[in-house]
């Protein structure tokens, strides 16, 4: 069974290979590759939980080599997760990419980078070499910022620009604290790290902890790194910003976070204030900015800003039901927020605009993207029974518990706005009067459709059957990241 | 000691060439800065004074090795700068393309 943990990077890796050179035989096949790729991901993702207690710790040694010389892949609780959700949605994007490309030329390529950002992603959560981590973050890194240029237009340009100068910038600020931390311990290996890393360092130990929080913040679009995030989700194609901001700015920010942090540094008090600091502040921010959007696709950017400081507020009061509740809404927003994206790229494919103002009456033109958007919305907002309600309600509750009142009252302020941002959404989206220019408005194609009524399913199932999915997937997490925290 | 220092100093040399420099090159001339500050502080954590390059041979100990590690990851980082700048260099490329100008301040179309 450890064997299928190299297959995880290597099956995208080599899909992203052959996918050039299968267009050449027949420019039908690289999507079909694709497909079969993040389907196989899916299955053995979903197989890994029947055949493993996810409790378990699984070890696979590339070459045969032990651990200070040789990198291990490692699978725990919290990387079965985290490969699960990344291995659905690349799937269901995979689907939606098939239909939504069509008006794109070289999609061989698009293919091919969407499958080298998975190998990316598998890497970063599975790996367990601090060097190895950084080499597959920018492997991630590469392939988004061209993905987000990948319609080249002077807007997709300017916004990939921008964000490969400020992603590089965080590659950097990351690679010197590892070259730090290597120069203290001695070695890579994540393990041995953790157990060689001293306690009391001083000025020193605050210069990593600050280079790591910079870069891996910058990295997750936290708030005061938040600058390229907006343009980027904005101006990319629909699947891509769908996965920009359902997996990847939580696997190379969030996820990268908590196990260097939680896992391998170590936390004080004063770090994990900090993080929900940083939470509280993105909540407000990324939501306030939220509410002024008139462009769809960049309210559902600053939406993004303000639900991953949901995540970090939960996972920075380290308490037990603050960290369930931050994976909770990781595992959650990973399910809404692609589905609100892609519900953007169905209505951008419609209508052939993204502004508020130009749209109207779309509830009786496109009924089923009305209801997924209607879910989606709700679902985001933390209303019962749908999955986020009660990652929100976990999460404020950790608050109350923990003492912090104020950040209870501003958490539950955040998804007062949340709620009036998307109201907004649905009001000037599908209310209100139809404009003449779209009387002749068609329901998008049924495959898109298709994919955005299974995530909506999603977001209630989860939602209505949140203990089964608590005490299967959750726990096993949620128990890694504890680990991080006991005295 | 001095060599850590002038890897900081290249360091923020490049942050602020890329945070102050208007002009799309000259922001990615301020990463390779940046690149080759992290580049030197990894070969210089690996240095011993008097080292030797680590390979072992018959008959001869107790020589001092320069660590072979930093080595490695700095010819990967330097092959992931190289991928990084690239790619910058045909995105400011397809920019003058449409903008017809390298300067930051004349191509906004976006809010920010």
């Amino acid at each position: 069974m450890n064997h299928w943990l190299p297959l995880f990077i290597a099956v995208p890796l080599a899909g992203a290979i052959l996918s050039l050179p299968l267009s050449r035989i027949n420019r039908k096949l690289p999507p079909w590759l694709a497909l079969g790729v993040s389907f196989y991901l899916l299955l053995t993702s979903l197989l890994l939980y029947f055949i493993k207690s996810p409790e378990a710790i699984s070890v696979y040694r590339i070459g045969g080599w032990a651990a200070p010389l040789g990198i291990n892949l490692v699978l725990d609780g919290l990387s079965q997760l985290l490969l699960l959700v990344v291995s659905l949605i690349a799937c269901l994007v995979t689907i939606y990419s098939m239909v939504y490309m069509e008006r794109y030329t070289g999609k061989e390529k698009y293919f091919s980078l969407c499958q080298l950002m998975l190998v990316g992603m598998n890497g970063v959560v599975l790996t367990g070499d601090l060097f190895n981590l950084f080499v597959f973050l920018e492997i991630a890194a590469l392939s988004t910022y061209s993905l987000v240029a990948f319609g080249t237009e002077a807007e997709e340009l300017e916004a990939a620009f921008r964000y490969l100068i400020i992603g590089s910038v965080a590659s950097l600020f990351i690679l010197f604290g590892i070259g730090l931390v290597f120069s203290v311990t001695g070695t890579l290996n994540l393990a041995e790290i953790a157990s060689a890393f001293p306690k009391g360092l001083g000025n020193l130990r605050t210069l990593i902890t600050v280079l790591f929080l910079v870069g891996f913040g910058m990295k997750a679009a936290l708030v005061p790194f938040h600058a390229w995030l907006p343009d980027a989700h904005t101006a990319a194609p629909a699947p891509v910003s769908a996965t920009l901001s359902g997996v990847l700015i939580k696997i190379l920010g969030i996820y990268c976070l908590i196990r260097i942090f939680y896992n391998v540094l170590g936390v004080n008090p004063q770090l994990l204030y900090v993080f929900s600091l940083l939470g509280l502040i993105s909540i407000l921010v990324g939501g306030g900015l939220a509410l002024f959007q008139w462009d769809f696709k960049r309210l559902l950017a600053y939406s993004s800003i303000s639900q991953v400081g949901y995540i970090l507020l939960g996972i920075g009061l380290g308490t037990p039901l603050g960290i369930g509740g931050g994976i909770f809404h990781l595992l959650n927003h990973a399910l809404f927020k692609p589905l609100m994206f892609l519900n953007a790229g169905a209505i951008e494919t419609s209508t052939g605009t993204r502004e508020l103002k130009a749209m109207g009456g779309l509830a009786k033109k496109m009924p089923v993207t009305f209801i997924t958007s209607l879910f989606g919305s709700l679902s985001i907002s933390g209303l019962p029974p749908f999955n986020g309600f009660w990652s929100k309600l976990f999460i404020i509750v950790a608050c109350v518990q923990a003492g912090r009142f104020w950040a209870a009252l501003i958490a539950v302020l955040g998804s007062v706005l949340t709620l009036a941002y998307f109201l907004k959404f649905l009001r000037y989206a599908f209310f209100e009067k139809l404009p003449p220019a779209l009387e002749k408005v068609q329901e998008a194609p049924g495959i898109m459709l298709g994919v955005t009524v299974t995530l909506a399913m999603l977001c209630l199932l989860v939602g209505v059957f949140f203990p089964y999915v608590a005490a299967g997937i959750l726990n096993p997490a949620v128990l890694v990241v504890l680990e991080g925290v006991k005295p | 000691m001095i060599i850590y220092l002038t890897c900081l100093l290249l360091f923020l040399i490049g942050i602020y060439c890329v945070a102050v420099k208007k002009n799309l090159i000259k922001m990615i001339v301020g990463i390779v800065i940046m690149e080759y500050a992290v580049n030197l502080f990894l070969v210089s954590i690996g240095y011993r004074w008097g080292g030797v390059d680590p390979i072992l041979e018959p008959n001869i100990y107790n020589l001092t090795y320069v660590s072979p590690l930093p080595q490695a990851l700095v010819v990967c980082t330097i092959i992931i700068g190289l991928a990084t700048t690239i790619l910058a260099v045909a995105m400011a490329m397809r920019i003058y393309e449409k903008y017809g100008t390298f300067d930051i301040t004349k191509i906004r179309k976006l809010k920010g």
